[in-house]
């Protein structure tokens, strides 16, 4: 059994969804790379804006 | 205008080939098939790759499969557990994904499953497109 942590589990999920996402949402391999890369960024960006925020609002 | 006929044309011819339907299916029951039979063969491993190392990873820790809906919410979970097509019949088979979730990480892994089996369908769906001329390449 594997234990990740919060933040390995979230870059596991970020790298895999965004390689389907980009495969699938473009036509051509240039436009796919950007848009994986696009996913991937908001995935963790976000998870980590998201993060800040509740971390105030707890405050 | 021309590039709009040749589109319409090519989705003419393919969809005059054998059935319509067999990447779809082939897509949803093993993830990458559907791509495989198109001969997009970076695509399918790429796509195949993905899905069944979330399916694997979450099974790896602990998560639950489901095995039927008594309420709304499990009810979901099937319909995304289902997506993974034959490693969800697999996984049951081998009665994997049955122990009750005792930690944090399985409840992910729980998710990672369900979250492989609704990305496969979207990729079994993207070949059903290609197929049917739908996507352009």
């Amino acid at each position: 059994m594997i234990r990740p942590s919060h933040f390995t589990a979230l870059l596991l999920v970020a790298v895999f969804a965004s390689t389907v996402f980009g495969i699938t949402m473009r036509d051509t391999p240039k436009k796919m790379v950007r848009y994986g890369l696009y996913c991937f960024t908001l995935f963790v960006g976000s998870a980590i804006v998201l993060s800040w925020v509740m971390y105030f609002i707890a405050r | 205008m021309g590039s709009a006929e040749n589109k319409a044309a090519s989705a003419a011819n393919k969809t005059d080939n054998g059935f319509v339907y067999l990447p779809l299916i082939a897509g949803w029951l093993v993830p990458g098939a559907g791509h495989f039979l198109l001969r997009k063969w970076g695509r399918g491993a790429l796509l195949a790759f993905s899905i069944i190392a979330l399916y694997a990873l979450g099974l790896a820790m602990d998560g639950k499969l489901y095995t039927g809906a008594q309420d709304i919410l499990e009810l979901l979970g099937l319909v995304g557990d289902l997506g993974n097509g034959l490693m969800y019949f697999v996984g049951r088979m081998m009665s994997l994904g049955s122990d009750p979730i005792q930690f944090t990480t399985a409840e992910y892994g729980t998710k990672f499953i369900e979250f492989a089996g609704l990305l496969n369908v979207i990729a079994a769906i993207d070949a059903h497109n290609l197929r049917t001329g739908r996507k352009a390449s």
